[in-house]
């Protein structure tokens, strides 16, 4: 069995006293591309603030690599390679696209002329505006820059929460389609998002949050064929 | 060409207005800076300033009293300025490092409180009464008094006025490179626009904060040192009435706008100069004694209109 890169082990977490994640469970493994869906306020991107350390998990246990990262600072999460992109306010609006890129660099100062090159390889949008600030880029095109500087680091794994908020379906397809390029380098992926279909399109394995406790788990293809998740979260059957 | 219009007022008004533009622009550079990473208003930037420039007449007082050498403000503001910065970081880590995730208002009151702990304190070591920074009359450089006589356009500028302008001028360009060219001022940059987006980046914020600590002390420093030669004495409240002036620069240039500090500086300066100049009549148009109600109104002004200052700052 493969070990995971990342794994969450009954979870409780929350808000203050308010407790948000019951007994929450999930992990993912090398190279896959696993999406949580559920309706608003399931718990979703709580659950991605948790492994960052952004909020108080009373019980349970976030480990990276089978190392237990409970509770640990942000800042200290990020060096440990586990890059996070949140889903608005994701890129410095004052700073150029080539300093936001160096900014997500911050834990590895070393190659970065390198590191750029690759990363505008992989977003060709960004070469062309690497003077512009971040500020004057579409909405897609600041999403693409949020991935790329979370990419700077030597990721373990990418964390996306709700990527394709508030994008026109043009740009979602482009969101989905960088995605699938991203795992091909062998970056494992955790996205959390509200377009449950086409995240579960490209994603190896899913699960369905309600109430901030899974309700389903499985693999991506076999959730959107389930009767009951496509009533339920998907916008009607098939 | 140079009437007696133009000569009284480029030397009596501009270039003195001009002067202490560059001391509120300093002055300002800090206290911007403290707002747009540390969000609060600071409060003991002035008092910080007029540390400064007392460390500077200690060192200065040191070296001729003891050493028997004469040594220049600037050279002197060297040691002082790794004293002023080394107390901005020891009242960072002691005192308001604790309120870091307070409400503004109380790290706001906290400062009020360093303000008069700093004074207090100098007021203890070196005394209420004034100190004479450097003495004697400030005569125009003769050089550039002799050349602007031979185009008929007479400059009376000493050579402290030349320091403070050059100093200025290297003071601003460093900060453009150190904000644009560094890795730690473009982090500055980055978290004055999004502290919880550099948290969750892997941004070092403590290291940031402690750079505009650094930063934003020298800059004090500087304007302190430059004002003390400007007015040529020590007092324990020269800092404290620059704030006002300080704050409407920053406002005026926008909160978080190091260079709207530098520009609402130098507006501010100039505007305050001008206002005594005799635009109507002989008389001044207003009292000199109302200088400092002039940046006040520059600052309400702002408030009212465009809150977010020239250059697009933050708004209140």
């Amino acid at each position: 069995m493969t070990n995971p890169i990342l794994s969450l082990n009954n979870l409780r977490a929350g808000y203050g006293q308010t407790e948000i994640l019951h007994d929450l469970s999930m992990h993912v493994n090398p190279n896959e591309i696993v999406a949580v869906i559920g309706p608003n306020g399931a718990g979703k991107s709580t659950a991605i603030k948790s492994v960052l350390g952004l909020l108080n998990i009373s019980e349970g246990e976030v480990q990276l690599h089978g190392k237990n990262i409970t509770n640990t600072p942000a800042a200290k999460v990020v060096e440990l390679g586990i890059s996070y992109v949140p889903q608005t306010n994701n890129v410095f609006v004052n700073l150029s696209v080539e300093e936001n890129l160096e900014m997500g660099a911050w834990t590895r100062p070393v190659g970065i002329p390198e590191r750029l090159d690759e990363m505008y390889a992989l977003f060709p949008d960004l070469a062309e505006k690497r003077n512009q600030t971040a500020g004057s880029l579409s909405g897609g095109q600041r999403q693409m820059l949020a991935m790329a500087k979370a990419l700077m680091v030597d990721a373990r794994i990418l964390l996306l929460d709700e990527p394709t908020a508030g994008l026109s379906p043009k740009y979602r397809g482009e969101i989905f389609g960088t995605i699938q390029k991203i795992k091909k380098t062998g970056v494992p992926i955790l996205i959390v998002e509200q377009n449950a279909k086409q995240a579960l399109a490209v994603s190896d394995r899913g699960y369905v949050l309600v109430d901030g406790a899974n309700r389903h788990t499985g693999k991506g293809s076999d959730l959107l064929a389930d009767r009951e998740i496509a009533s339920m979260f998907l916008g009607g059957g098939h | 060409m140079w009437n007696s219009f133009g000569f009284e007022f480029v030397n009596f008004y501009f270039i003195p207005g001009l002067v202490l533009g560059c001391i509120y622009a300093l002055g300002a550079i800090g206290i911007t800076l403290t707002f747009s990473i540390l969000r609060f208003a600071n409060f003991a930037h002035g008092e910080t300033m007029m540390t400064g420039a007392y460390l500077t007449w200690t060192v200065m007082a040191v070296c001729s009293g003891i050493l028997g050498i004469s040594v220049h403000p600037l050279l002197a503001a060297v040691p002082a300025t790794l004293l002023v910065v080394l107390l901005f970081l020891v009242t960072d880590r002691y005192f308001y490092k604790p309120f870091r995730k307070a409400d503004t208002i109380k790290v706001v009151m906290a400062s009020f409180g360093m303000m008069l702990i700093i004074r207090s304190a100098v007021q203890v070591i070196w005394g209420p009464n004034q100190l004479t920074f450097i003495p004697g009359i400030a005569k125009p450089n003769p050089t550039l008094m002799d050349w602007s006589k031979s185009v008929d356009l007479l400059l009376l500028i000493p050579n402290k006025h030349l320091f403070i302008f050059a100093g200025t001028i290297v003071f601003v360009m460093a900060l453009s490179y150190l904000l644009n060219r560094t890795r730690i001022g473009k982090a500055m940059r980055a978290v004055s626009d999004s502290p919880d987006l550099a948290h969750v980046t892997g941004i070092d914020v403590n290291q940031v904060i402690r750079a505009t600590w650094i930063v934003g002390g020298a800059c004090a420093m500087a304007a302190g040192v430059f004002l003390a030669m400007d007015i040529q004495m020590l007092e324990t409240t020269m800092g404290f009435r620059m704030l006002l002036p300080m704050f409407a620069a920053a406002i005026l240039g926008g909160i978080g706008k190091p260079y709207g500090a530098v520009f609402g500086g130098l507006v501010i300066g100039l505007a305050e100069e001008l206002s005594a100049y005799p635009w109507l009549g002989d008389g001044p148009l207003l009292s000199p004694g109302y200088k400092t109600g002039v940046a006040f109104a520059i600052m309400v002004v702002m408030l009212i209109i465009r809150p977010q200052g020239l250059f697009k700052g933050r708004s209140f």
